[in-house]
């Protein structure tokens, strides 16, 4: 079709695209391959003509660190809840969006709002709306100017304010915070794909199991479920592995410190690890740590592909 | 007969009953609905109240829902005190010329691709795809390295090079020129017309529907980068509009002074709230493709 002698031509057009490639994508693989298997490789004295020996010294270090376990049980935890959290709220909205047509596309716009914003920013909108200015949990006598909107909201419906977030919280009331702000930016990605994947379904079959007399609890766990499994397949691997590279979030409600400020660095993350260590010079580390993340986004993929292909059918 | 009038109330009654059911479920359906909305877009209008207050009236312990008094100089005072200024033009520099350079490579590559028969295609592609499977972390930590070694640390060089290239985007646009029939492109081959006027001609027209989708996707992502310039350009002069964000914004006593805080915040959301406003159709089309988020 094309003749053979056109072959260079393609390569051209490749060429600013493979050169960056190369220098950015594909040596990074082979050189953070490598200083995760130099023990304790550290990129300052490497320049300084200290040589390191092969091992898995640095995969040993980062996972019998206290502060590595640390950002793993947070990022695990986060995205054990905020996946399946957000995933069934994302389902009830599209189902119940699907069903409505009055203000349906109105509501539909709101939904996709929290996407085109920016996590730091709006985590910080989060953070002030918990934040509680005064002292709190702290001195005798303590004055509090303001409780937060948030907190001011539970004290009008009869509850007690909370220390969400400020120093001397707890760390379950500083993970229900990161849970509500995970789960507010995640759902309108999934709200978007089901309710795309809920206009596709054929409308036949509903209409079969009206004349049938079916409930609408048993339509939905046996139809709708069903026939949208490819996309909540979808919805769930890509939430698991964007949660398993949670960061700017943490940054935008805690900032820097990664945590309230009597415990800082207690909600960092894996990605949060890894450039802490890249930022200490710990590059055998960082490196680990990252190939560690990669291990586990690859073996999440690949049971997920496997539940798909096992489970996924109409 | 009696039987027969019995069975149509019986009958009436039901369906009655059913339309009760129905109007309470689809009252409950928009209930639901619209609470979610409301706490979707609670935050915004927080954003904005507290933005416009005093620092006194923000420290209210009864919180007023619409500002006693409008400050308008929050937003003047944040702006100055994140020089948000010189961000704004960085980010728009970055943005404008990483983005031109992306396309440009995009297209090249993804016409390469989907039109060209070269030895080892296929296999290349599928290289190109498994490297997004790879967390950027990975890559981020030799890029880091090898950015200082050439030099370029606090530059915008530094904010637009490593970057450029996006298998996604590659991909993206690769689908899209394989939907355009090869009899166009055989077509103008006989007709003697070259491969780059076609592709400028014929290709990029069709395809702007996806070249739109990536140059928003392509901005936004300048405009919310935030880990890779406060690593690497972290001197002021560099920085990008979301690393201004984190600045302190304190008033006299050295608390963080919400109100500006906020009127920051906000200064930085409008861009992308004209964007979703104006674009829509591109952002949830390309999104519903791809979610990547920026």
């Amino acid at each position: 079709m094309v003749e053979g002698k056109n072959q260079w031509k393609a390569w051209i057009y490749l060429l600013p695209c493979l050169i960056l490639l190369l220098i950015f994508t594909v040596y990074p693989i082979i050189n953070t391959v490598r200083m995760a298997f130099l023990n304790g490789y550290n990129g300052m004295m490497a320049v300084g003509g200290e040589k390191f020996s092969f091992g898995v010294k640095n995969f040993v270090d980062v996972i019998t660190y206290k502060e590595f376990l640390t950002c793993l049980k947070n990022t695990m935890l986060l995205c054990v809840i905020t996946v399946p959290v957000s995933t069934l709220l994302a389902l009830l909205i599209a189902v119940c969006l699907n069903s409505i047509k009055p203000l349906n596309r109105l509501l539909q716009t709101i939904y996709f709002i929290p996407y085109v914003t920016n996590s730091i920013a709006i985590g910080m909108v989060f953070a002030a709306m918990f934040n509680i200015v005064g002292s709190f949990f702290g001195t005798p006598n303590e004055i509090v100017t303001t409780a937060g909107i948030i907190n001011n909201i539970i004290e009008a419906f009869g509850g007690t304010k909370v220390n969400w977030i400020n120093a001397g919280s707890t760390y379950a009331a500083n993970m229900t915070v990161m849970v509500i702000y995970i789960v507010w930016n995640a759902l309108p990605f999934k709200i978007l794909i089901l309710l795309g994947g809920l206009q596709s379904v054929n409308k036949q079959y509903y209409d079969a199991a009206k004349i049938d007399g079916t409930s609408r609890s048993r339509t939905f766990w046996r139809i709708t479920v069903p026939l949208l499994s490819p996309m909540i397949a979808y919805v769930i691997i890509t939430g698991f592995i964007g949660g398993f590279k949670e960061y700017s979030s943490i940054i935008g409600i805690f900032g820097e410190t990664l945590g309230p400020a009597s415990a800082p660095y207690s909600l960092n993350t894996m990605v949060g690890y890894i450039y802490r260590s890249l930022s200490l010079g710990n590059e055998g580390k960082a490196s680990a740590a990252a190939i560690i993340l990669f291990g586990i986004i690859l073996v999440v993929t690949l049971i997920q592909l496997y539940v798909q292909k096992k489970r996924v059918h109409y | 007969m009696a039987t027969r009038t019995m069975k149509e109330r019986n009958m009436s009654d039901i369906k009655n009953s059913q339309r009760i059911v129905k109007i309470v479920i689809t009252t409950l359906i928009y209930v639901f609905l619209i609470a979610v909305a409301i706490s979707v877009l609670f935050p915004f209008y927080w954003m904005i109240n507290s933005s416009l207050k005093s620092l006194g009236e923000y420290r209210l312990t009864v919180p007023t829902f619409f500002p006693k008094k409008i400050i308008w100089g929050n937003y003047a005072e944040a702006f100055n005190a994140a020089n948000l200024g010189t961000l704004f033009l960085n980010t728009l520099f970055v943005g404008l010329v990483s983005t031109a350079l992306s396309l440009v490579i995009t297209v090249l590559s993804a016409f390469a691709f989907a039109r060209l028969e070269f030895k080892g295609k296929n296999a290349l592609f599928a290289a190109l795809l498994a490297t997004m499977m790879i967390p950027g972390e990975l890559f981020t930590i030799t890029n880091y390295q090898t950015v200082t070694h050439l030099g370029w640390l606090n530059s915008y060089t530094v904010l637009i090079i490593p970057m450029l290239v996006s298998v996604f985007y590659i991909y993206l646009l690769r689908q899209n020129f394989l939907q355009i029939p090869n009899e166009l492109y055989l077509a103008a081959k006989v007709d003697g017309t070259s491969d780059l006027k076609y592709l400028w001609k014929v290709m990029i027209p069709l395809a702007l529907p996806t070249l739109i989708s990536i140059t928003i996707l392509k901005m936004m992502g300048s405009w919310n980068a935030y880990i890779w310039p406060r690593l690497v350009a972290n001197d002021g002069a560099h920085s990008l509009i979301t690393n201004g964000l984190r600045n302190s914004f304190t008033d006299t006593s050295g608390d963080v002074n919400y109100p500006v805080q906020m009127a920051a915040v906000a200064l930085v959301s409008l861009p992308l709230f004209l964007v979703f406003i104006f674009l829509r159709k591109y952002i949830m089309k390309g999104v519903s493709r791809s979610g990547i988020k920026g």
